[in-house]
């Protein structure tokens, strides 16, 4: 199993990403300029600033040379984790469903919230169960998930509401709760919790882990194209 | 006399007047015309001018600061380098400085804050570490101030806009709000950074012949005499007008600096290494020059500029943030500008070494400025303080804001006061988690844990995985009432913060922030408190690695509290056995460790009940307080205690509800009154005394007693329940955790 993270000129946790994936697998960084995936079997778009967040979060990441070949690599099937930024850039490049807005609160926020698992059968949380509580840190000033309303209906019909923020502890005013959402065909998930921020008790929680595990336990061999 | 070019395009020297307006005296000027041979022209003033203010030249300190003790087993790096440096094992070396930002934030404090930390990063990315953690120490005025709410607010926003985005965690500080910071706020930030020892690289240019390469952001009319202007003078009724003063950051660019200067660094192409700061291009490249004792050319009309028109000394001036300054072979420039263009950061050749010893600036191949290297960056005249003890304080009572003695009421209001409420309201705003490193956040542990190598951690998961810890720390109420045994508390609680944390000091920077100190009172307030920072750092064994100083922060209400910011490094041998400051487990048994004797003088309580500042604090033992932080450290290091917390700003109780708060579980304690005062008096010096060498613990009975050979113990109580519950002589104290906890919930007003 071999992950690779995406680096962005002003990406931050791409480093944090690679640690915590090579936790489950190999990882590799993926240069923002290249086409090149290098043959991993999934791909992490990873928090931070990339190219400052200037004109608006992800707007000018979507547009970056390797994020071509993300896209082509979620067409055919290949597992896509946006984090933070990340989630942001793969809204922006159509990937996900949705924007993310500024926070209701208009500040950055860093604070370590509980998440719930509302759909346990996606490649990303295969090893959790439905309901259970994640323990995982948030930190960003964009980070409001927002669908319009029949979107958000058909979304949560479908499954693709994989985390909520559990009652009380929406940290910026995401519609519903919604934390993390997937695509329709489930291989593209996007969340503004950083779970690479949660893969060891020592540095505050291991609840993360559980969403690398997953997708290395899911990837396996690479899907071939959809039909 | 020197034998110097005589610019040939610069038009007539600006003159004396001129020079007065850039903060040159007479005196200064005289010396410089001497050193010339002739009037300085344009360029050559303005070079003069900055590099001879005090922010630069520190020549109203620099003879009080050659008594700090600069060495130790640890020390790899000491003062006159960008950032001190201290072995910090595994082959790794960790530099640190704390800088000061406070006149420009006083003016605009978004931009003046975000750039103070951008400023302290570069500083230390320059000499070839990685930035890893981010500090800040804040000094405001009173939180009733809608100035001193505005500047907070702005403050924070810039502090964290700039360290989120650049991917540095911001993981520990301090505030305070007091009436002297009211018109000249401090924004101190110290940023620690790590690098392979045979990483870290001086500034010191050499090779004559070799390219002098700016690389980062061009250069605009921003930040234009900032460290003369706006660092070297009080704070004035024009200070809007000064905004132009103020630099303006970009995170962004910085973050491509940064990957950008460490990658040339791996590659091994860079002879020397320099920020941009202060006074811009010319202190660079003087400095460069000096440390090698060479010389520089350097050709302004080659610098990219932001807009066009600008003048040679303007481009010599101009503090654009986002700039460094290398030196590289000539045969490996071009290797030098294509990691550049990877990382899609500007870099230009403006220049070269020489071996002419003067640092000369060129434009369009005509000399506008010939100086002296050694005249620019050894020569400016340092001046002896005059220093008088003031016969009665300098500062007014604060304004009385208690009128109960009750103590349950003093415990909440003190809890709820702006000094000692929760920072959850400003920390929150801060990443503390990126770089995967954090092993002890805000509110966990009196000092943040860092490990060294996350990557080992992951490797390793029962591996002892060695940690640094950090502290920032200062008291300028206390020290404005003894100067002297202030800032030995200060380095003494940053001592004791490391210990509870369990991790045993490498280094300290500081950052000493005064008024005017060409004022006698104030002078003796800098000379008492250099004297106590020696004598501290001597008694702890712990060198000075570096500094800074800034020095007049007075406003029209006069000089503010004396406040010498303590910044410490210290190491510990395995982050799983890092401390905390929450009571742990029910059951536990809670004891006062340390010669702790609480007095309520330049207390907290005092400073709510309007009591004048006293002039001296009680002395105390210095050799016992050392004595009780060992014991804890060693205690907290060998895993033997549940808990450590220091008290201090609010006394024996307000340190036990804070660790009640952080451990979620409440307490059952009593205390021993010891004045003989009538009723509820009685209890107040007990309860809310403050002095140095004093640790609430918790752990096992046997944890606890064990610590008596080494120290005073005092067994308080027990952990349980979910009250604190205090029982002082004929005075018992019964406070719910949830109200405790709605108290120290008060800062969230002012972010509202």
């Amino acid at each position: 199993m071999k992950f690779g993270v995406v680096r962005f000129p002003g990406s931050c946790d791409e480093v944090d990403a690679q640690l915590a994936a090579a936790r489950v697998g190999e990882a590799v960084l993926l240069w923002h300029a290249d086409r090149d995936l290098q043959g991993v079997d999934a791909v992490i778009v990873p928090g931070g600033f990339s190219y400052g967040d200037y004109l608006r979060a992800g707007a000018i990441a979507r547009f970056a040379p390797v994020m071509d070949a993300v896209a082509e690599f979620a067409r055919d099937g290949g597992l896509v984790l946006g984090i933070c930024n990340g989630f942001q850039v793969c809204c922006e490049a159509g990937l996900l469903p949705g924007a993310l807005l500024p926070n209701t609160g208009l500040r950055f926020v860093c604070r370590q919230v509980q998440l719930e698992v509302v759909n346990a059968s996606t490649p990303f949380t295969a090893g959790c169960a439905e309901g259970e509580r994640l323990s995982i840190p948030v930190k960003h000033t964009t980070g409001r998930y927002y669908a319009p309303a029949p979107l958000l209906d058909a979304m949560s019909e479908r499954g693709q509401i994989v985390l909520r923020y559990a009652p009380g502890e929406n940290p910026n005013g995401s519609i519903q709760d919604v934390a993390g959402v997937c695509n329709e065909a489930g291989n593209v998930f996007g969340l503004m919790p950083h779970p690479e921020h949660a893969v060891d008790a020592l540095t505050g929680s291991a609840d993360g882990l559980a969403l690398f595990a997953s997708m290395a336990s899911a990837a396996g061999p690479r899907p071939l194209a959809r039909a | 006399m020197p034998n110097l070019q005589a610019p040939t395009a610069a038009g007539s020297a600006p003159g004396l007047a001129r020079a007065l307006e850039l903060g040159l005296t007479e005196f200064e000027y005289g010396l410089i015309v001497e050193k010339l041979g002739r009037p300085p022209a344009q360029v050559e003033l303005a070079c003069f001018s900055l590099l001879w203010s005090e922010h630069c030249s520190y020549k109203h300190s620099k003879k009080l600061l050659r008594s700090l003790p600069s060495e130790g087993p640890a020390l790899v790096m000491g003062p006159g380098e960008n950032a001190g440096a201290v072995d910090v094992g595994d082959g790794l070396v960790c530099a640190f400085k704390v800088e000061s930002h406070n006149h420009p934030s006083a003016v605009e404090p978004f931009q003046g804050a975000a750039t103070g930390v951008g400023g302290i990063l570069r500083d230390v990315f320059a000499v070839g570490a990685r930035p890893i953690a981010v500090l800040d120490s804040l000094r405001f005025g009173e939180a009733t101030s809608p100035r001193s709410r505005y500047l907070l607010d702005r403050a924070v926003a810039g502090i964290g806009h700039y360290g989120n985005s650049i991917g540095v965690p911001t993981v520990g500080g301090e505030v305070y709000f007091e009436g002297p910071y009211e018109q000249n706020c401090l924004i101190n930030a110290m940023c620690l950074g790590l690098a392979p020892r045979e990483r870290l690289i001086r500034a010191a240019a050499a090779g004559v012949g070799n390219a002098l390469i700016l690389f980062g952001a061009s250069t605009g009319r921003d930040g234009i005499g900032g460290a003369s202007v706006l660092a070297s003078a009080e704070l004035g009724v024009d200070d809007a007008a000064k905004r132009p003063s103020v630099q303006i950051g970009d995170p962004f660019e910085e973050k491509k600096l940064l990957e950008c200067s460490l990658e040339l660094l791996d590659r091994e192409l860079l002879v020397a290494l320099q920020d941009l700061g202060a006074a811009g291009l010319t202190s660079s490249a003087a400095e460069m020059a000096s440390k090698g004792e060479v010389g520089v050319d350097v050709h302004v009309d080659r610098v990219p500029l932001r807009e066009p028109g600008l003048e040679p000394f303007e481009i010599m001036v101009s503090e654009s943030q986002e700039r460094m300054l290398c030196v590289a072979v000539p045969e490996r420039v071009a290797e030098v500008l294509a990691v550049c263009e990877r990382w899609e950061t500007r870099a230009t050749v403006i220049g070269e070494v020489t071996d002419s010893g003067h640092m000369r600036v060129l434009c369009d191949g005509e000399v506008v400025g010939d100086m002296p290297v050694p005249a620019l960056v050894d020569d400016c005249p340092l001046y002896d303080l005059d220093p008088q003890s003031p016969v009665a304080q300098l500062y007014p009572a604060p304004v009385r804001t208690l009128h109960t003695e009750e103590p349950r009421e003093v415990l909440l209001a003190l809890l709820s006061s702006s000094n000692l409420a929760s920072r959850r309201p400003l920390f929150e705003q801060y990443d503390c988690v990126v770089q995967s490193r954090t092993v002890r956040r805000p509110e966990q542990s009196d000092a943040a844990v860092l490990v060294l190598d996350p990557s080992a951690v992951a490797a390793a998961p029962d591996a002892p995985a060695p940690a640094l810890a950090i502290s920032i720390d200062a008291n300028g109420r206390r020290v404005a009432c003894d100067p002297y045994g202030g800032t030995v508390e200060a380095v003494l609680e940053c001592a004791a913060n490391l210990a509870c944390a369990g991790a045993e000091p490498l280094g300290l920077t500081n950052c000493l922030n005064f008024g005017n100190p060409e004022k006698p009172h104030i002078a003796w307030q800098l000379t008492e408190s250099i004297r106590g920072l020696g004598d501290a750092c001597r008694a702890l064994g712990v060198p000075v690695v570096g500094g800074n100083v800034s020095l007049y922060n007075e406003g029209g209400q006069g000089p503010i509290y004396p406040t010498p910011v303590v910044g410490m490094v210290g190491r510990l041998p395995d982050a799983r056995r890092a401390g905390g400051l929450g009571f742990a487990a029910d059951g536990d048994e809670i004891a006062l460790v340390g010669p702790f004797a609480p007095d309520l003088h330049g207390s907290e309580l005092a400073k709510l009940a309007g009591a004048e500042l006293p002039l001296g604090l009680p002395e105390f033992d210095l050799d016992a307080v050392r004595a009780a932080i060992a014991a804890v450290r060693d205690a907290v290091r060998a895993g033997s205690l549940a808990s450590a917390h220091d008290v201090a700003e609010g006394g024996l109780a307000v340190a036990l509800a804070e660790c009640a708060l952080a451990g979620g579980r409440g307490a059952t304690v009593s205390v021993d009154p010891e004045r003989p005062t009538p009723g509820h008096r009685k209890a107040l010096p007990a309860l809310f005394g403050e002095s140095p060498g004093g640790f609430v613990v918790s752990g096992s009975p046997a944890a606890l007693a064990a610590l008596t050979a080494r120290t005073r113990v005092v067994t308080l109580g027990r952990v349980g329940g979910d009250a604190l519950s205090i029982d002082a002589g004929e005075t018992r104290v019964t406070v719910e955790l949830a109200a405790l906890r709605q108290a120290t919930g008060a800062l969230a007003a002012l972010f509202a």
